[in-house]
């Protein structure tokens, strides 16, 4: 894939963290992921081997100790203004309601407040949320949390939308419900997407690629995998068919070393 | 213990529970009344502890006359003018004290250079007790208002300050990424981010800040000044009149619970968006 034509391109880099005593933590080592306008790159691999630190790098919430950031062949500097960012924990404003957390980013963006406002109850609706414009986040359950989320990410177009485990906190039901709603966004208008998951099922469910990565420290991708079953896709009935056990066990295969590492290396900490 | 006697109906519902607590707290304050009048009046009960009738009362009051002192304060209208001059000095203290802490937090919670180097001085003034900078003020400021606006100052400051730190510092690092990645510039950080943040640590100090700006008022006033309710306690004592300094207090004390029943209804108002405990609504 030329680089020039990529969404996002992650060359070579190393994250290292200096620890207590001098010694230093090499999150991610020598890492390098392409992934393509329009392309839903999921990022699987076991609990702490630097997935998050590696969307952050791409965010550019967070420098990499060694390597390039490029976006649309541009190299990054500062915060990725061409991406949103779905977290793993709350990040609504609490203070805000559910409509003026929408509004935030065309807010800071210095949209007028009329045309703010009715593009985020738009947006409320297309996430089912209609009518709940005047909650507060505390009022909303985590799945319409997640929604108001996504409609704070999405209202500002991103080109690129990085997503953390957005989904971690729900129960399984709510989980597949929010699956589908976002294959169906995406599919509407096709961004890039980087979604980070250590859930190898939804990775595979919502992908166009999966990329795995070895346990932590000194993480890397260790395998990449193309998803070709068909689109469009219903996450829970998709899990049925015979290609996508065939994709899963392969998979596994190649992952299950690594889980392993990682979790005897989490027992030790 | 109420099950092993389930039989003696009658006192098990006098017993205090959530039912009918106001009745036990309508009555220990009767009672507490009832005690100190029995106690001081002349002639009720023969002398216990001073040699003469009369001495109990000089001590301690009378509560009949410390009622009808208030009585004739409020309906007299001598009252109103001393409390308003210690609204007016409550109030000012704190939003003086207030703006000032929440600049100063602010500040020095995104200025990690800036916080080391005021540390030590912060900490030093903050344990110094203050009332002894009351009669300083007295010098700077006059004995009019403005010496107990800078006392109350001085007490509310500290309040806010430590608040409004404690709140930037503890601002949701993924509520802040979020708003960065959102596109929020520095400014616009600190306005929708940082300041929000802090002033829900800013109201949940509110009952202490208000009572501070309310005790740096009093105790300026009655540490010299020539009105306020603080004054008028400092007059009745300088000619042993121990009713009108009771009265002084009650009206002090009732007058505080005001301003603090005051706070709550703010407080409701503009913390919406918090959870209440059991308050959390889900649909």
């Amino acid at each position: 894939m030329p680089t020039a034509a990529s969404a996002l391109t992650l060359e070579n880099i190393t994250v290292a963290f200096a620890s207590q005593g001098g010694t230093r933590y090499v999150a991610v080592k020598d890492t390098t992921l392409v992934v393509a306008p329009g392309e839903f790159v999921s990022v699987v691999g076991p609990t702490g081997c630097g997935k998050s630190t590696l969307l952050n790098i791409a965010a550019g919430l967070m420098e990499p100790s060694a390597g390039a950031v490029r976006v649309f062949g541009e190299p990054l500097e500062g915060v990725n203004t061409k991406a949103g960012y779905l977290f793993q924990s709350e990040a609504l404003m609490p203070w805000r309601t559910a409509l003026r957390n929408v509004t935030a980013g065309l807010e800071f963006r210095g949209v007028d407040e009329a045309e703010a406002t009715r593009m985020a109850n738009d947006w409320l609706a297309r996430v089912g949320l209609s009518g709940h414009g005047h909650r507060f986040p505390h009022q909303l359950s985590g799945g319409m949390r997640k929604r108001v989320a996504l409609a704070q990410t999405l209202i500002l177009d991103p080109q690129i939308i990085l997503m953390d485990e957005p989904f971690s906190a729900l129960d399984v039901q709510t989980r597949q419900l929010m699956e589908n709603e976002l294959l169906e966004l995406w599919s509407a208008d096709r961004k890039s997407v980087v979604f980070i998951t250590h859930d190898l099922e939804e990775a595979i469910s919502l992908s166009d690629r999966v990329v795995v990565l070895s346990a932590g420290p000194e993480t890397k991708p260790i395998g990449e995998y193309a998803i070709d079953l068909p689109r469009p896709r219903d996450v829970a009935e998709i899990r049925l068919t015979p290609r996508f056990v065939e994709l899963y066990t392969q998979i596994w295969r190649s992952m299950k070393e690594e889980v392993l590492k990682g979790y005897v290396q989490s027992q030790a900490h | 213990m109420s099950k092993a006697r389930p039989t003696s109906g009658f006192l098990d519902r006098l017993r205090p529970r959530s039912g009918n607590l106001l009745y036990w707290q309508a009555a220990l304050v009767l009672g507490f009344f009832l005690f100190w009048h029995v106690m001081t009046v002349p002639g009720i009960i023969p002398p216990v502890y001073f040699d003469d009738a009369g001495k109990a009362a000089f001590f301690f009051g009378e509560p009949l006359k410390v009622f009808g002192r208030v009585w004739d304060w409020f309906v007299g209208g001598a009252i109103y003018e001393h409390l308003w001059v210690t609204l007016v000095e409550t109030a000012l203290a704190f939003a003086i004290g207030t703006v000032l802490g929440l600049a100063m937090g602010l500040w020095l919670a995104l200025n990690p250079i800036a916080s080391a180097l005021f540390d030590p001085y912060i900490k030093a003034l903050n344990s110094m007790p203050r009332v002894i900078l009351a009669p300083i003020f007295g010098v700077w400021f006059g004995l009019d208002i403005a010496s107990k606006v800078a006392l109350g100052v001085t007490l509310v400051f500290f309040i806010v300050f430590f608040n409004v730190y404690q709140g930037v510092r503890e601002v949701s690092p993924t509520v802040l990424a979020n708003a960065r990645i959102l596109g929020a510039s520095r400014k616009q950080l600190l306005r929708h981010v940082y300041v929000p943040s802090a002033m829900s640590w800013v109201f949940a100090s509110l009952h202490n800040s208000v009572g501070l700006a309310f005790v740096g008022a009093v105790v300026g006033e009655y540490l010299g000044s020539s009105r306020g309710v603080g004054y008028l306690i400092l007059q009745a004592e300088g000619t042993f009149d121990i009713n009108t300094v009771f009265a002084g207090i009650l009206v002090l004390t009732a007058f505080a619970l005001v301003l603090d029943l005051l706070v709550t209804v703010v407080e409701k108002r503009l913390m919406v968006w918090q959870p209440r405990q059991g308050e959390t609504e889900r649909i």
